[in-house]
């Protein structure tokens, strides 16, 4: 468990990358720390992209040994595709668990269930989980058998196992295009 | 119509501290404390937002951006502590 | 007067919702099920007051301000990390929710926590 959660020494996948990737060896981060600075001075001014730029080119390569390694996203229309489908979810189920919460009489069936992964790549579980956690109504719990089951707590279900499917086929499946495949 | 809205979303969200304060004083765990702790921050967060907007004045983001911060972290020391680890590895 | 009504819709949603999720808080029989409630308040409830905020000030005031959007994001990804940890508190604690499939107590297993995001 240990060498897969601990920060490797050197990136392995940074060897057989192009040179560019040697200075940039987090481009996302760069672009994500570029996006921050701008947003907050609330700017588009010159000076303030410039100052971005260079914080960006320079935290990531600072800090690359303290850093994991760089999430690789394969297909970015899966991520766009999956991006509306998600908050079009948080916002359905916002407004049940709230129709649940303030109806009295009602009472709830909460539940445990684990939803095993066919997922590998720790981004992609974490993605998995954060998402399993934004959508009110379940929140995921723990990571058990070496990373193989997710624990989820299910504020009101009449069937665990489909709950189980619905998680898998609505999130888990485009998580892996996103991630994997 | 602003306006009562405004004041609608600051008597709900003020609404919403109290109850979480109840929640923190009643207990009865220690990570009911916490949870009532990390709503408390969030709602903390949205009422900043709201005297912002009453006030007609931008600085209150920087306001809310820190509260968000430090609850975060004040949220996952609290967690390590219960976890029974050292709070920085 | 389109913009203030959107604006006064987003900042009602979003106190309605705020307000939901301690009314979860307070008023739900076990801690897991207490566990929902800030993870509702954070989405919508603060969401909403967050986008309301930012439409009063690029639309009736000094131009375009996107800073709640910063603060939008940072909460979209600490609450689950809060809630995710939350939950492993106290299952190492082992309080027990009494309900179907519940883990047995005090069987938190070695750290394997995902890194983080980002």
């Amino acid at each position: 468990m240990n060498e897969r959660r601990g920060i490797p020494a050197a990136p392995p996948a940074m060897r057989e990358k192009p040179r560019v990737w040697y200075w940039l060896p987090h481009p996302y981060m760069t672009l994500v720390l570029v996006g921050v600075w701008l947003m907050l001075n609330n700017t588009l001014h010159p000076r303030h992209v410039l100052i971005g730029a260079v914080l960006g080119f320079a935290i990531p390569l600072f800090a690359q040994h303290f850093l994991p390694e760089a999430p690789r996203i394969r297909s970015w229309r899966a991520a766009m595709r999956f991006l509306p489908l998600f908050l079009w979810d948080v916002v359905v189920a916002n407004f049940v668990v709230a129709g649940l919460i303030l109806n009295l009489r009602r009472r709830m069936r909460p539940s445990w269930v684990a939803v095993p992964l066919d997922l590998v790549d720790p981004y992609a579980i974490t993605t998995l989980a954060n998402v399993i956690s934004l959508t009110p109504g379940t929140v995921s719990s723990r990571l058990d058998d070496g990373r193989r089951t997710l624990l989820v707590h299910v504020l009101d279900t009449a069937d665990p196992a489909a709950e189980v499917a619905r998680i898998k086929s609505r999130y888990e499946r485009p998580i892996r295009e996103i991630f994997e495949c | 119509m602003l306006r009562a809205a405004l004041h609608f979303a600051s008597a709900a969200v003020a609404l919403a501290m109290l109850l979480s304060l109840y929640r923190l004083v009643r207990g009865p765990s220690l990570p009911d404390r916490i949870v009532a702790l990390d709503t408390l921050y969030i709602n903390t967060i949205a009422l900043v937002m709201l005297v912002g907007i009453q006030l007609s004045q931008a600085v209150f983001f920087e306001v809310g951006l820190l509260v968000a911060m430090m609850g975060f972290v004040g949220t996952v020391a609290l967690c390590k502590y219960v976890l029974g680890r050292s709070i920085i590895e | 007067m389109i913009a203030e009504l959107v604006i006064s819709a987003c900042l009602v949603l979003g106190g309605f919702f705020a307000l939901a999720g301690s009314i979860g808080l307070a008023r739900l029989p076990d801690f897991y099920c207490r566990l929902h409630g800030p993870t509702k308040a954070t989405t919508l409830g603060v969401g909403g007051l967050l986008l309301g905020s930012m439409l009063y000030f690029s639309l009736l005031e000094e131009g375009v301000i996107v800073h709640e959007l910063l603060i939008a994001v940072f909460l979209f990804m600490s609450a689950p990390v809060s809630a995710h940890l939350l939950a492993r508190a106290a299952l190492h604690l082992g309080i027990d929710a009494g309900t179907a499939g519940s883990p047995a107590a005090g069987t938190d297993p070695p750290d394997h926590e995902p890194p983080p995001a980002g």
